[in-house]
Order: C-alpha cells, then structure tokens, then sequence
C-alpha cells in the first residue's frame, strides 16, 4: 500500500525526498496528483488537458498552455491554435524533461497571456481555489490555480506584466519572475518579446529556486539568453541581518491598494525588521506614473508584430475564403478572441506612420527613464518591496467588460517587468480570508537574494497555503 | 482622443483583421478610451533621452555555421490546414 500522500501539502521538495528514500513510486506520486485532478478539475479549469503519467514517471510538473510541449496541445488559450501539437519541444520543457519532471498536463490562460484573470481564455476561465467564484489572477491562473489546489507540486508559468507574480499573489503560492534573458523563451508563443520571461510557481521559496536552477541558463536556441553570473543558492537563512528593503514612497498614496493588502504588506515588513532587515523609502515616481501607460504601448506593438504569424498558412485553424488576403483577414477574425484583437489594433496603431514616434517611440524612451529609476534606487538598498497586487481575488465578470480596469491590475508588477528586473511574490497573510501577495524586486540577477530574502520572510509569515475551504 | 471609425478600418486593414460591424462599433469607442489613458507619456519632454528596445546590454552571438539537423518535412506538414507536395497551399493572391 502506497502511503497516503496530502498533494495540498506536499512541497516539490518532499515528493523528490519521498520518491528518493523509495517511500512512494514516482507512478504513485504522479498518480495522487491525477486523483487529485480528477476531484478538483471540473470545479477550478485549471488544466486543458493532461497526460497520463506512461513509463519513466517522475517528480510531476504543471506547463502553462503558452509554453510548447513535444506531441502535446499547445494553444495559448486561444482557438487560433485549436489542435496545434508542437512537433518540438520548448527549451523549458526540454531542460525539465533532462531534469527527470513529468508533465501533468497543460494549464489554462488568458488568450496569448493576455490578461490577469484568465476569463480572456477562449477556454473559459479558472477558477480561484480560495473561493471558486473568485478569479485565480492571470494570465497563469490555470498554473497558479494548479499547485494552490494540489494539482501539481510546482508548475510554469510566463510573465509579460505580471502572469506569474499576479496569481501567484491572489492563489497563495510563491512565483518568480526571472531576470529577463536568464530563461529562454525558445518555444514559448510569443506575446511581447522584450518582456516575455518564463518562470516557477510553486508553495515555498526552496522549490522556486529549485525549479529555477532547472530552466535558467543560457540557450544557443535563444539568443537573448546570457549565462547566470552566479549559481542558484537553494536559500537556508532565517536571519536578515544587514539587508536594506526600500518601500517606493508611491506605495502609500496608491488608492488602489486595499486597505486589507496595505496592512499584511506592512506587517511582513515589520517582520522583516525583527529578522534583523532595516526598511526604508525609496522613490520610483515616473514608474508608478508612466509604468501602465508605458507597458501598454510597448507590449501592445510587440504582440501586433508577434500575431502576424497567426495566418491560417502553417498552422492553426483555417477559414476558407476564395483570395489569400481575404483568407488571412477572417482566420484572424475569427481565431483571434476579443483581447488579442484589442491589442493588436493598440499595437498596429502606436507603431502606424504619423503615431509611431507620439505612441511607441515615445514609450521606448520612457522604458528608459523607469530602467534609470529602478537602478538608481536599487544603489541604496537590495531589494524593493510592494505589494504583487492592488486588491485580493476579485469575482469573475468584475472587470471583464472594462479593459482598463483590467490592465489597472497590473500597476505594481508592471514597472520592474520594464525594467528587466526580477520579482518575487510570496504570500504575506491574508484580507478577508483571501491571500495577499509582497512583491520583491532585486537587480539585475539579483535571484539569489530575493531567494534569501524571500525564504527568511516565509518562515517568519508561516502563511498556510492550503485554502481555507480545505483546511482539517 | 477620439478615433473615427475610418481610422479604425484602416489600422483593421494593415493587421488583417476583418472586423465585424458589432467589432468596429466596440473597438471605436475603446481604443479612444485606451489611447486616452496610454497618451499620457507624451506629457514627458524626452527629445535627449535615448530609447531602449531590449533591458539586457546584450551583444551579438556569434556561432559556427555548421549545418545541423532541421525538422523533417513531414514535422513541418504536420499542423499545416491545406499541403500539396512540400508547399503549403493557399488560395490565389488576387
């Protein structure tokens, strides 16, 4: 008899040790996480589809649907690529595969990763563990949704403005956004390319840095990709003796924030001064400003760049017309969901003549000014803290219909995304029963220090990231 | 700032979409909406600030050109909607 095994408790780091020491066959493990599937799924679309767990079965792994996986669907939540079975595997995927992870299955997204809630998912949405009639953020809810559920130990995601912190935050898991160019995007559908980073989800700060140490690195395949300068350190330290956290001064007349995130953010702060950290104000004025507004010209004109692959020629699905153009025209239309549509027509326009230098150039510069920004305050101290998000989980159909309301949920994880900057977001606590998200950006790869930092504040928070609906 | 209806058609045009009357009603009256709340970089005098299309200061990769195994033909053909021999078919430009 297999021992039983709690998938809503069990950490990466545990299954790898259970498996290991012979306590549980990896077709064991991989087979609590199908069950668990199996009980949860229908209520949460988290997955698209799985994968049976075959020969060679190891520690499983939950990839989000933008991230291409050899002979199995990958559509990108969007029904242009309805039936779309890679005939290659992505980077990321590989280097999991080398590190002996299985795949579970492929996990919901907005359209394109389009999103921060996964309702633009031609799929329909996912749902949040913490209360089902919540969004789980986006656009890797169905990632976030997964390993919050005990669906997967950890999972993938992708980040263009906040698709891996963001859920992270409203599901209770911990995410990394990676410094830009450490993980290659080779394989990976490509939204706005200068932005786009893949990155872990996972319960604690040990298994992301786990996870991370598996898909960074350069890639010949990606030649934006750079090799780390230094080694993932799986953090140990409890202590934060001499590390300086600013907190933007920006933070605290954001009327955005609710007042239930505003305070488990400062209490994780005041946690953090008794781990021995010393807190102080930064200043980030023109991110907080122009960081929106600036993420949404640049992302929108690369995405309209990037979506011109989508032409019914190579792959996806067709609609017949009797002229090429024509054929094109309404494969798009109709592929294409509502979001995707929105931005390509944003994008076309802010890169069109007579509005190319008002709109795109004129954002490429500002991407400049918040680069400057960000390093200047991260001369005077480590790491910079925020919450991940606004507001906690919001009800599906909130903010569907009001694009900007949407993209407003953005407006923290946004400015260091520009910047090129890693962020990490832990669970801080929780505001009307729902968790909280503290976001921490480092420089330039600056992981292992976010680790460390991230790790020490997890042990102090002792956040228990099963839902409460589930809890004994 | 207002779009006109016109210059929705046109951007339609040139990203090959061919929007729905319902669509072009929507994205109208959004991309006003859109335009109005991204517009604001433009209160930022940048003329000597220089612009940034990648975050990393990469520099070019070098590689050997050595030829290498690419995907067979019947991978490339395999999600392809309409194939004759190795070309994928389409309708007639024109």
């Amino acid at each position: 008899m297999a021992p039983a095994v709690d998938t809503l408790r069990l950490t990466a780091e545990e299954a790898i040790g259970l498996v290991e020491r012979g306590e549980l066959s990896p077709a064991e493990l991989h087979g609590a996480y199908l069950e668990a599937i199996a009980e949860r799924n229908d209520e949460l679309h988290a997955y698209l589809r799985t994968v049976g767990a075959g020969e060679g079965a190891s520690i499983p792994i939950a990839i989000k649907d933008v991230i291409s996986t050899r002979g199995v669907e990958t559509t990108a939540g969007s029904k242009i690529l309805s039936g779309y079975v890679p005939v290659f595997d992505s980077t990321v995927a590989a280097r999991c595969k080398e590190a002996g992870l299985t795949l579970l299955g492929k996990t919901n997204t907005d359209e394109f990763a389009m999103g921060s809630s996964t309702e633009n998912s031609a799929w329909g949405p996912s749902r949040n563990p913490w209360d089902p009639m919540l969004v789980p953020g986006g656009s890797g809810g169905g990632t976030a949704a997964a390993v919050s559920a005990g669906m997967a130990p950890w999972g993938l995601g992708s980040d263009t403005g906040g698709s891996i912190k963001q859920p992270s935050a409203l599901c209770g898991n911990v995410g990394l956004r990676p410094t830009y160019g450490t993980v290659s995007r080779y394989g990976v559908v490509a939204f706005a390319s200068s932005l786009d980073q893949v990155g872990p989800v996972a319960k604690t700060v040990r298994d992301v840095a786990l996870l991370y140490s598996i898909i960074a690195g350069r890639d010949p395949r990606d030649s934006t990709t750079v090799e780390l300068p230094e080694l993932v350190l799986l953090p140990k330290d409890e202590r934060l003796d001499g590390l300086r956290i600013g907190v933007p001064s920006q933070v605290a007349s954001l009327d955005a924030i609710e007042p239930g995130v505003r305070a488990a953010f400062e209490h994780a702060l005041r946690l953090a001064e008794e781990l021995g950290a010393v807190v102080d104000e930064c200043d980030l004025p023109l991110s907080y400003r122009y960081g929106m507004p600036c993420y949404y010209l640049i992302a929108p004109a690369e995405a309209s760049s990037n979506l011109a692959r989508y032409d019914g020629v190579r792959y996806g699905p067709r609609t017949d017309a009797a002229t090429y153009r024509e054929m094109v025209e309404r494969t798009r239309d109709q592929g294409f969901g509502a979001e995707p549509k929105r931005r390509i027509m944003i994008g076309t326009y802010a890169l069109s003549a007579g509005y190319y230098d008002a709109f795109y150039g004129q954002a490429q510069k500002v991407r400049t000014l918040l680069i400057r920004e960000h390093r200047e305050a991260l001369t005077h101290v480590d790491v910079i803290a925020s919450p991940t998000s606004p507001t906690v989980a919001f009800p599906i159909g909130d903010k569907a219909a009001d694009p900007l309301a949407m993209y407003a949920c953005d407006v923290l994880t946004i400015p260091s995304n520009l910047a090129g900057l890693p962020g990490l977001s832990i669970p801080c606590g929780l505001s009307e029963g729902l968790p909280v998200g503290l976001q921490l950006v480092g420089p330039q790869f600056g992981e292992n220090t976010l680790f460390r930092a991230g790790h020490a504040l997890e042990q102090a928070i002792g956040f228990d990231t099963v839902p409460l609906r589930w809890r004994e | 700032m207002a779009i006109s209806k016109e210059e929705v058609l046109h951007v339609a045009r040139l990203a090959r979409l061919a929007l729905t009357e319902d669509e072009i009603g929507r994205l109208t009256e959004e991309l006003g909406e859109i335009l109005d709340a991204v517009g604001i970089v433009a209160e930022l005098d940048l003329a000597d600030v220089p612009p940034t299309s990648h975050p990393l200061d990469v520099v070019n990769v070098w590689d050997e050109d050595e030829p290498r195994d690419s995907l067979s033909l019947e991978d490339v053909f395999a999600n392809a909607p309409a194939r004759e021999g190795d070309l994928f078919r389409v309708p007639p430009t024109a």
